[in-house]
């Protein structure tokens, strides 16, 4: 039977780029470009390396997102997955995570799976925390920040680098994984893989077809309300100075003047 | 006064810094109850008492260490039901975050994850956090439910308040999920001997400049004189120089000590997120454009393979 795979991937903002907040308090997607996250390429490439070992397997690439998060289905798609569902609603606008993970996990059981692949946090809100929501909220076993993950008979296996141990997990399917960058370098998409993705299928559902209210999600049906945000002020202007020879010394003398000597 | 449960970071019975910090913040809303669970959980006692705990709920089995966090989630639930507290306070380390999303769903409540501050406010706790590589502050509040909020290390400094710590045993039974992810086995990481990355005083980083692995012997000679913890920027990572547990930035660790030490690290966006809350920035850096330059206090601009033995040797003649 072929190995389901759905990896769940966000469209950010380019982190390099300057990122700011809305009015509403939400992010202001009109002023800077936006890309598929980093941290989920890195899951893409371990779905596409699971599916390679497995006799049969399809690779199904899942977002959230406005109109534009279409382009993080077509980079996912471009480096080999084989299909695409997309969630767009008007209503989803400001939805925490919370209702992030409500709206994926239905779309997960709506699409049918045996192993969610996750990167391990987005580079935008960074939380980290969707894949644990996710396999609370199948009831499934979550088996999290990978840097090595395998699968065989209906097992998922990886090792967890934490601060003070790493570990090694075990796992019947279905599951939910998340991968962390230490898992492998994700490949470019080829040429070939750019013409192909043009003709793969992305399906587009909305809240309607997940059988979820508009009041679950959305600015309105957050769980968690932002009163205010404010740019960080600018560090003030500190001293530099050139190494003629004393820049250790100097550096002491600062350090010893801080109190940190 | 209502009650705020904080889930207590221990190893063996000694409670690690982050957790009394959680304690301090948590005396801001409440009055804090404990939950201690692994081995060693009753030794805590002593240390939460001495820091506000009015009381300490314990609870061991093997399933704690043995499966991976959903246990510990089933534990803190009936911690929850038991004390029906005013706020859920968890330490930002990637089990306690796990464990704070699963909860915040099982009650209904939103979450909030990273705080670097928390104060009380007319509708619940007010959390501060910081956003986009903290170019932003923000304060947020959850809106729906029982806050549960994890907070980062060194957001307060932590301060003493002796209270009861009365210890009560809390009994938890584990759902059908608690045995659905095995730990195989669990190879302890090798104590280096210094502080940990995101709760140390000082940090000194070393990056692409440092040029090779067996070159981290100055970093680390550096920190080992100031007592700081050693940390790496993603390029050095990358390159195999120094371990990804070490690594700050995006993907890495983000700290927040008194003071910062880059050597030989340009400040690239992904590396600034982890680091740029820092209360005092040092770098060192041969490039006198390199944007690491814009967020210190002060700055040598100059090879950080004279520099950072000179100031090695200054630190330990000054210290005696």
């Amino acid at each position: 039977m072929s190995l389901r795979i759905v990896v769940c991937v966000k469209y950010v903002p380019d982190a390099t780029g300057d990122r700011h907040f809305a009015d509403d308090l939400t992010l202001d997607r009109d002023d800077v470009d936006g890309l598929l996250s980093e941290l989920d390429e890195y899951a893409v490439e371990q779905a596409l390396q699971i599916a390679g070992e497995a006799d049969d397997a399809e690779i199904t690439v899942l977002t959230v997102g406005p109109e534009d998060a279409k382009d993080a289905l077509r980079k996912a798609l471009s480096m080999g997955a084989d299909k695409a569902v997309h969630v767009e609603d008007d209503d989803l606008h400001g939805t925490d995570v919370i209702g992030t993970s409500l709206v994926l996990a239905k779309a997960i059981e709506k699409t049918g799976y045996d192993l969610v692949i996750c990167g391990m946090a987005s580079t935008d809100g960074a939380m980290g925390v969707l894949p644990a929501l996710l396999a609370e909220r199948l009831s499934v076993p979550q088996v999290t920040l990978l840097s090595e993950v395998s699968v065989e008979d209906g097992t998922v296996k990886g090792r967890r680098d934490g601060d003070s141990a790493s570990e090694q997990l075990q796992a019947s399917l279905p599951a939910v994984v998340s991968v962390t960058d230490q898992s492998g370098e994700a490949r470019y998409p080829s040429f070939k893989g750019i013409m192909a993705a043009k003709k793969k299928p992305v399906e587009s559902l909305d809240l309607e077809d997940l059988e979820i209210e508009a009041d679950e999600v959305g600015l309105a049906g957050s769980w968690t309300a932002v009163d205010s945000a404010a740019e960080r002020p600018a560090r003030t202007a500190g001293t530099i100075v050139k190494d003629e020879g004393e820049g250790g010394k100097q550096l002491a003398e600062f350090l010893a003047g801080q109190k940190f000597i | 006064m209502a009650e705020v449960l904080v889930y207590v970071d221990h190893v063996d019975g000694a409670v690690r810094k982050p957790t009394l910090e959680l304690l301090t913040l948590a005396r801001r809303i409440g009055e804090p109850v404990a939950v201690a669970l692994g081995n060693g959980a009753a030794d805590t006692a002593a240390a939460l008492a001495e820091h506000g705990a009015v009381k300490v709920l314990t609870a061991d089995a093997p399933e704690f260490a043995d499966y991976l966090v959903v246990p510990k989630v089933d534990a803190l639930q009936a911690a929850y039901d038991a004390v029906s507290p005013a706020a859920v306070l968890l330490p930002s380390s990637a089990e306690a975050k796990e464990i704070a999303a699963r909860l915040a769903v099982r009650i209904g409540s939103g979450i909030i994850t990273d705080a670097v501050d928390l104060e009380a406010g007319d509708e619940g706790p007010v959390a501060t956090q910081s956003a986009f590589a903290a170019s932003y502050t923000t304060k947020s509040r959850v809106s729906k439910g029982t806050p549960v909020i994890t907070v980062k290390p060194n957001s307060v400094a932590v301060e003493a308040a002796p209270a009861a710590g009365a210890v009560e045993a809390l009994t938890v039974s584990f759902s059908a999920q608690a045995t659905g992810t095995k730990v195989l086995s669990r190879t302890p990481r090798e104590s280096t001997g210094r502080p940990e990355l995101t709760e140390a005083a000082i940090v000194v980083s070393g990056g692409r400049g440092v040029n090779g692995a067996e070159n981290f012997a100055i970093i680390e000679s550096l920190a080992d004189s100031l007592g700081a913890a050693v940390g790496a920027s993603r390029a050095a990572v990358d390159a195999g120089w120094y371990p990804h547990t070490n690594q700050v930035g995006q993907t890495g660790k983000s700290v927040s000590p008194q003071l910062y030490i880059a050597s030989g690290i340009s400040g690239a966006i992904q590396h600034r997120a982890g680091m740029q809350t820092s209360k005092t920035i040092v770098a060192i850096n041969k490039d006198s454009e390199a944007p690491i330059f814009d967020l210190v206090d002060y700055g040598v601009v100059g090879d950080l393979f004279n520099v950072v033995p000179q100031l090695t040797d200054e630190v330990k003649s000054r210290k005696g």
